[in-house]
């Protein structure tokens, strides 16, 4: 084992492994991270909490991520390279696993454009693959990005997204294995709507035996309603939903499209642990967090193992 | 070549309110093939400023000319024997023509007319767009011609971000994807091992980060 991680574990033993997900307020009241947090403690195997996610002010990563720690959770650390130089990065990453954290994500982050400070700098000094190549010479070489030796080096459990849905489409298993060359240990996808597309992607990555060096968990994301599933097909970027989805969810009853939803989901779990090369799901239950446990529970992924 | 727009009138009329007799001066480069600044551009914005302190019941008298260079000393030493005639100028050259004018003339008021915008390219009649991003280490030999740097929003070495789509970029429709440009050329020159390659984080020192830069080219010294 390379790291304290909690997700490395599971992995390592064999488990089809399970991450949630968790955002930060837009304030800094720590009972709201708490609140959802509590939904997931014992339901995943590491929790995922992001990063000024769609570019808006939020409570930061890794104090929300200590939070979710404190309470039993395996936080898993996402770090963007939008707000952020490489000097910040590092002195964050050491602070981090100073602070019990072993688990991170290496992310582009959301152009500033779609948030509320559009009239931010852009960071950008590193792209994400760029990252991850850093937090691996941290970890394993015990350097930091700029040569220097570091005293005490962290430990990192170090993950990566994958869109397989992006244009050009050729590109995105070309990509995920750029990433894992620079030394993903785990990757979580996009959520998954297009079965078909997904299946042809997982198809190239174990031709190219991408799915031996890291370890692939599959995104899905519950759809709470049609108004939801509509707003995913149309306006977010490098973003795929089926008509047959949009329809069969808006095309449900009002009062039971949620539970439509979910019996989607659960359907794509399911779908989605026979498919070869996949290693588990990360569930992102947007602001759904009280129904990830039924969601689990019914795929047949509870309990969690405990190493 | 650097682009630039005229900046907005109620700007320019704010700096001149102070002002009798102005000398009016414009660039014979970029700024003139951008049609920000050139000849006709002093004319169009002389005219404008007469007009608009006719209608207040004011007058300026507005010196038109128009340099070679204004980012050059040698053309910019053609203004020392009349400059002192004027209140002040008002430059519509890129930043790099005023700050040569401010540097040489250093007690006479030195205004922009223009904002100046990127170093680019025309894509068709009234059209410019971002090319380069001037960062010191080229790497277009590496990226089928195509910068990174400049054209990809999130100036991603290692592209394309999740957000590609359908050739365009997710912050705009009117955006093409830097890296559905970059890899459609890497297939065209059969070079799409280039793209296997992980590029290494950026030295940066090349770029502004690394403070203000110059070149000094020893065997052109006089």
């Amino acid at each position: 084992m390379k790291t304290q991680s909690n997700l490395e574990k599971v992995l390592a033993a064999g488990h089809f492994a399970v991450t949630g997900e968790v955002g930060p307020p837009r304030g800094s009241d720590p009972e709201v991270v708490r609140s959802k947090a509590s939904h997931l403690v014992g339901k995943v195997d590491a929790v995922n909490v992001t990063d000024n996610q769609t570019a808006m002010v939020r409570m930061s990563s890794w104090a929300a991520s200590l939070i979710c720690k404190q309470m039993g959770l395996e936080p898993n650390y996402q770090m963007v390279c939008r707000d952020r130089n490489r000097l910040a990065m590092q002195s964050d990453i050491l602070g981090a696993y100073a602070l019990g954290l072993n688990t991170m994500l290496c992310l582009s982050g959301d152009h500033p454009r779609f948030g509320d400070h559009p009239m931010a700098a852009n960071v950008h000094d590193i792209d994400s693959i760029q990252l991850i190549a850093m937090v691996k010479g941290m970890c394993e070489e015990g350097r930091f990005q700029g040569g220097a030796e570091i005293s005490s080096p962290p430990k990192m459990f170090v993950g990566a997204a994958a869109n397989p849905f992006g244009d050009p489409q050729e590109l995105r298993v070309l990509r995920l294995g750029k990433k894992v060359a620079a030394g993903a240990d785990f990757i979580q996808t996009q959520c998954i709507y297009d079965m078909r597309r997904f299946k042809e992607f997982m198809h190239q990555a174990v031709d190219m035996g991408l799915t031996e060096k890291t370890s692939l968990l599959a995104g899905v994301t519950p759809l709470k309603s049609g108004g939801m599933a509509k707003y995913m097909a149309s306006k977010v970027p490098g973003m795929t939903v089926p008509d047959e989805i949009v329809k069969r969810i808006a095309g449900a009853p009002k009062d039971s499209q949620a539970q439509e939803g979910i019996k989607l989901c659960v359907e794509q779990i399911q779908e989605l642990k026979e498919v070869p090369g996949v290693a588990g799901i990360h569930l992102m239950a947007i602001e759904w967090e009280h129904r990830a446990a039924e969601i689990l529970e019914l795929a047949g992924l509870l309990p969690r193992p405990t190493l | 070549m650097i682009t630039a727009v005229r900046k907005p009138m109620a700007e320019i009329l704010g700096y001149a309110a102070q002002f009798d007799n102005i000398l009016l001066l414009g660039c014979n480069e970029c700024v003139t093939v951008c049609y920000a600044g050139g000849r006709k551009e002093v004319g169009i914005l002389a005219s404008a400023l007469s007009l608009a302190f006719l209608k207040e019941g004011k007058k300026l008298a507005i010196t038109e000319h128009t340099l070679e260079r204004q980012c050059d000393p040698e053309f910019v030493e053609e203004l020392a024997q009349t400059i002192e005639q004027y209140d002040a100028i008002f430059s519509m050259a890129c930043g790099c023509g005023v700050q040569t004018l401010a540097g040489r003339y250093k007690d006479k008021p030195v205004f922009p007319m223009v904002n100046t915008q990127f170093m680019g390219a025309s894509e068709r009649q009234g059209v410019w767009a971002e090319r380069c991003a001037g960062c010191g280490d080229c790497v277009l030999a590496y990226t089928g011609g195509i910068c990174p740097v400049a054209r990809c929003s999130k100036r991603i070495f290692n592209g394309p971000c999740g957000g590609s789509t359908k050739g365009k970029c997710e912050i705009d429709p009117g955006v093409d994807c830097a890296w559905q440009l970059i890899w459609d050329r890497l297939k065209a020159l059969g070079r799409t091992d280039l793209y296997s390659q992980i590029m290494p984080a950026k030295d940066w020192r090349t770029a502004k980060d690394g403070g203000p830069r110059r070149i000094v080219r020893e065997d052109l010294l006089s």
